[in-house]
């Protein structure tokens, strides 16, 4: 055989393979690939489609072509949105890098005290909307804030600075749980070769320490860049007159009933996020393992220098966030900050936007938002996993594409797409099922990716043993891919459930009377002047997202309690 | 062999090719196995051996060819209408499940009474020898043992067809060697047909009744371990199931006869050659014949000792040869080496046995 030409051998085969007949189990999985493939595309791509043409109509409904993006570029109030949001996020991009860079190494490669504590409170900004840091800020260095009158000093913070401030710290947590993974995952027999070769401590953290983090760095600044540029919040809060993209889509559709222009600002939105999307994922496919099954973990030495030093930063970033906190805490629970802080609760009944019943709904669209959000990206995953069709690249794709897309345009999106008299899925409009139908979307990819993982960390036997054995794939998900998998999913629903609770951007167009929701109610009480309302129900935003934050960690061990008799083998049976 | 019987061949393989994109895994590859029989697809990685059981085992899908069991058309059906057990290089036991649970997985969706079910997985845990371990989890047990209860579950339905893939790859030697004996006595005691694939020769050779050499996607020999050993059929296998020397030679003047440089040399049976043709003389090195035992023997060479290995239980020996041939291996058991009172450097006297000496025809 060795003799024969393989071109000629290849050619003699044909192309098709020999089919198998269709059972009852080739028929659900086609049904769930069919399924998962109409949600997609009935919540992603037919939204999207709807604002990129809505983006070439005139208001009046006539086709016009590339008018509006004419008009967006020639009128430079509006075209000036474009160049503020790039340079506040690339300048938050930058700080926030670095800030979270060097309190990353102090976490992970110092043996400084408190590192626990300083890895908690850093954590701080997750629990709140990002406008809540934009509020913090005012009520310390705004017009009226605490050091303004204490000082008599105005820092000027309405506008890119206070956005730049408060964005910095609102993506913080973010770029440093990045970093942090980036900083662990190393391998300590690499720094004893730089070591006996008598690398000084710079070369080998030029030499040894930064190409091994060069792919972390570079997440973290495509997560901030993102971030940034599509958050509402902060601009919105904090901003004043200077408009960025978020807040121009935002003064456009609710304004000035513009729903055009929302449409062309959004498309253009679009644009930097995806990029920025494309190129990470680029990168990353680049990322080799660092650490393989014979790395060592590095234990950092005692270095007194670099361990108080780090202290030192750490403590005033650590200061600085618990600060801001703080800050809103007392606003909430005093009279009139800055001129009476008498302690009182009286903000907390808030009056102006119905008690609390925007609080209410936030935790029900939150809850559902975990339960379904958990359920779609853990059986979407199985599902493009698993059931191998045609299409699971296709499916894939798509299911990565929602965290490309800002809150605002999917905001958009969805008011075009079910907004439509005589649709059908108009009945979706105006209730919280919208909401926790954005919300799945919006943070679809990360519960989905983290699916993914845990899916291909499993034997890939599983099923065909299952096949073998005639038990149908579907049992052996219920039996063992679910419980297998369940810190995961517990995981992927504390993230849905969190970030549901926070995000202003993806929900600020879809609320309606009776649909409010604890964020945009901060939102609307700061715009109408109960700032300390505002600051009272922030409070009570991060004070349920703490809750259930411990509430996963308990839930959670109890998940590692009950497996760890086959998760953690004993030593001494290993082999 | 499935003629003899008159009984249609447990398993059945009519000309299966594969080919991923344009890479030929597998090209019209036939084979029976009967009933009973444990047959061991060998090879190097990448030949194929791996594929071709998968295909069985309907995990994968042919380009082209049928496959057949108990003279049931299987080639359309979906896995799970086969009828086989398998068992993964990985085990791919389920963690989250106990000992007991995993060996009863497959009987749980077969409308199998309980009692029934707790029946037959003690019987099977007590045939693998771990009845001890029923409430363990697969994480608590070594490999070998977690190896035995893949091999249980697989067992449990009675299949027709055992389907092992590299059950042993992933074990450390010692274990490796005596599961390979236990499997071996269990598959025989069962009767159940069994292939498996491998790519560690002496494996092959201590478990199978019949081993099939794949290479490059197509069989290179079928025969019985002896055979394999003996007579291979081609350089690959001869090289690739166990050590062989190759001595690159011309066809003699006289039939049986070939010429190494200036030396005659008596071989064993071949197709006649045209004088002068070049050929490819084969021995293998425990095949040598050192010392005093030349004598008497033909085909006989006196060399110089390049290099002495000792590797316990025998010696390896490099010898060079006349001519800038490359050197020949033989092996010489510890004790004799000690006897023939040589060393490195030293001459000795070696003889290739004609009957030893194998033809390949051209150059290898």
């Amino acid at each position: 055989m060795s003799d024969t030409r393989p071109e000629s051998l290849s050619a003699a085969i044909p192309d098709r393979t020999i089919r198998h007949r269709v059972g009852g189990e080739d028929v659900v999985r086609l049904v769930l690939v069919a399924v998962f493939a109409a949600i997609l595309y009935l919540f992603v791509l037919y939204p999207l489609i709807h604002v990129v043409w809505r983006s070439l109509l005139a208001n009046d409904g006539a086709f016009v072509g590339l008018a509006n993006y004419r008009r967006y570029f020639g009128t430079p109030a509006i075209a000036a949105s474009i160049g503020n949001s790039l340079f506040v996020s690339l300048i938050s991009m930058a700080i926030t890098v670095v800030l979270a860079f060097v309190y990353a190494y102090g976490l992970t490669r110092t043996r400084m005290p408190c590192r626990g504590l300083f890895r908690v409170v850093a954590m701080l900004p997750l629990f709140a909307p990002s406008l809540v840091q934009a509020l913090a800020f005012i009520y310390v260095f705004g017009n009226n804030g605490i050091v303004t009158r204490a000082t008599g000093f105005n820092v000027g913070i309405y506008g890119p600075k206070g956005i730049v401030a408060a964005e910095v710290f609102y993506c913080f947590p973010h770029a440093l749980l990045i970093l942090v993974a980036a900083l662990s995952a190393t391998d300590a027999r690499l720094y004893d070769a730089a070591r006996t070769l008598g690398a000084s401590p710079l070369k080998t953290f030029l030499t040894v320490t930064l190409p091994g983090v060069k792919f972390g760095l570079v997440s973290a600044c495509f997560v901030v860049f993102t971030l940034v540029i599509t958050d509402f919040g902060a601009p919105k809060a904090i901003g004043g007159k200077f408009s960025v993209m978020a807040t121009e889509i935002y003064n456009q559709v609710s304004g000035q009933q513009n729903f055009t222009m929302g449409a062309t600002v959004s498309v253009v939105l679009l644009i930097p996020a995806v990029l920025a999307f494309l190129v990470d994922r680029i990168v990353q496919r680049r990322q080799y393992a660092l650490v393989t099954a014979s790395s060592r973990p590095l234990t950092p030495r005692r270095r007194p220098a670099a361990d108080w030093g780090c202290f030192a930063y750490c403590a005033l970033i650590a200061g600085a966030i618990a600060g801001l906190y703080l800050a809103i805490a007392v606003y909430s629970l005093v009279v009139r900050w800055p001129y009476n802080f008498t302690p009182t609760l009286r903000h907390y009944t808030f009056a102006t936007v119905g008690g609390y019943a925007p609080l209410a709904n936030s935790v029900y669209v939150a809850a559902l938002t975990a339960l379904v959000g958990t359920g779609l990206a853990f059986g979407g995953a199985y599902v493009v996993e698993k059931c191998r069709t045609a299409w699971s690249g296709l499916l894939y794709l798509v299911s990565v594409l929602p965290v490309a897309i800002p809150g605002m345009v999917l905001g958009l999106a969805y008011i075009f797409a079910f907004n439509a008299p005589g649709s059908v899925l108009n009945a979706l409009y105006g209730t919280l099922a919208i909401l926790i139908v954005s919300n799945v979307v919006h943070y679809f990819t990360v519960g989905f990716l983290t699916a993914t993982t845990a899916l291909r960390q499993m034997d890939a036997e599983f099923e065909n043993v299952s096949a073998s054995l005639g038990v149908p794939f579907y049992r052996t998900f219920w039996r063992v891919t679910v419980p297998m998998a369940l810190p995961s999913i517990v995981g992927i629903s504390m993230y849905f459930f969190l970030n549901a609770m926070v995000t202003l951007s993806a929900v600020v167009f879809l609320v309606a009377p009776g649909t409010e929701l604890a964020a945009v109610a901060v939102l609307l009480m700061d715009d109408a002047g109960d700032t300390a309302q505002a600051a009272a129900m922030s409070v009570c935003i991060i004070a349920i997202g703490l809750a259930v934050r411990l509430g996963y960690w308990a839930l959670l061990r109890g998940v590692s309690r009950r497996t760890e008799a086959w998760r953690d083998p004993p030593e001494s049976t290993l082999r | 062999m499935s003629a003899e019987t008159g009984r249609p061949a447990a398993v059945a393989l009519e000309g299966i090719a594969k080919k991923f994109g344009q890479f030929v895994a597998l090209s019209g590859v036939s084979l029976a196995v009967s009933a009973g029989e444990f047959v061991c697809f060998l090879g190097p990685s990448g030949c194929g051996k791996t594929t071709l059981l998968r295909i069985i085992a309907g995990l994968e899908r042919q380009n082209a060819g049928s496959v057949t069991m108990g003279g049931r058309d299987v080639s359309s059906l979906p896995p799970s209408r086969r009828n086989y057990g398998i068992v993964f290089q990985s085990y791919a036991l389920f963690p989250n499940l106990t000992v007991a649970r995993n060996v009863a997985y497959g009987l749980e969706t077969r409308k199998v009474a309980r009692a029934e079910i707790e029946r037959r997985v003690d019987e099977l845990l007590a045939l693998v020898g771990l009845a001890a371990h029923r409430h363990k989890y697969p994480a608590q047990l070594s490999g070998g043992e977690q190896q035995r209860i893949a091999l249980a579950r697989a067992l449990a339905p009675s299949p027709a067809l055992l389907l092992l893939d590299e059950p042993l790859s992933a074990l450390d030697a010692r274990v490796r060697q005596s599961l390979r004996h236990e499997m071996r006595a269990l598959q025989r005691r069962l009767g159940v047909t069994t292939i498996m694939v491998t790519h560690d020769q002496e494996e092959a050779l201590a478990m199978a009744d019949r081993i099939v050499v794949m290479n490059h996607g197509a069989v290179e020999q079928v025969g019985t371990p002896v055979e394999v050993y003996m007579r291979p059929r081609s350089p690959f296998v001869a090289r690739f199931v166990g050590q062989m020397n190759f001595i690159e030679a011309t066809a003699g003047e006289r039939p049986g006869w070939a010429r190494l440089g200036a030396v005659q040399m008596r071989h064993g049976a071949a197709e006649p050659l045209a004088a002068g043709t070049p050929l490819t003389l084969a021995i293998r090195p425990e095949e040598i014949v050192v010392g005093a035992a030349t004598a008497g023997v033909e085909n006989r060479l006196v060399t110089r000792i390049r290099a002495v290995q000792f590797l316990g239980p025998f010696t390896r020996l490099s010898l060079a040869l006349p001519d800038g041939a490359p050197p020949l291996e033989c092996d010489v058991a510890a004790s004799a080496f000690a006897a023939l009172g040589v060393a490195e450097g030293g001459e000795l006297t070696l003889s290739l046995t004609p009957e030893a000496l194998r033809v390949f025809s051209a150059r290898v």
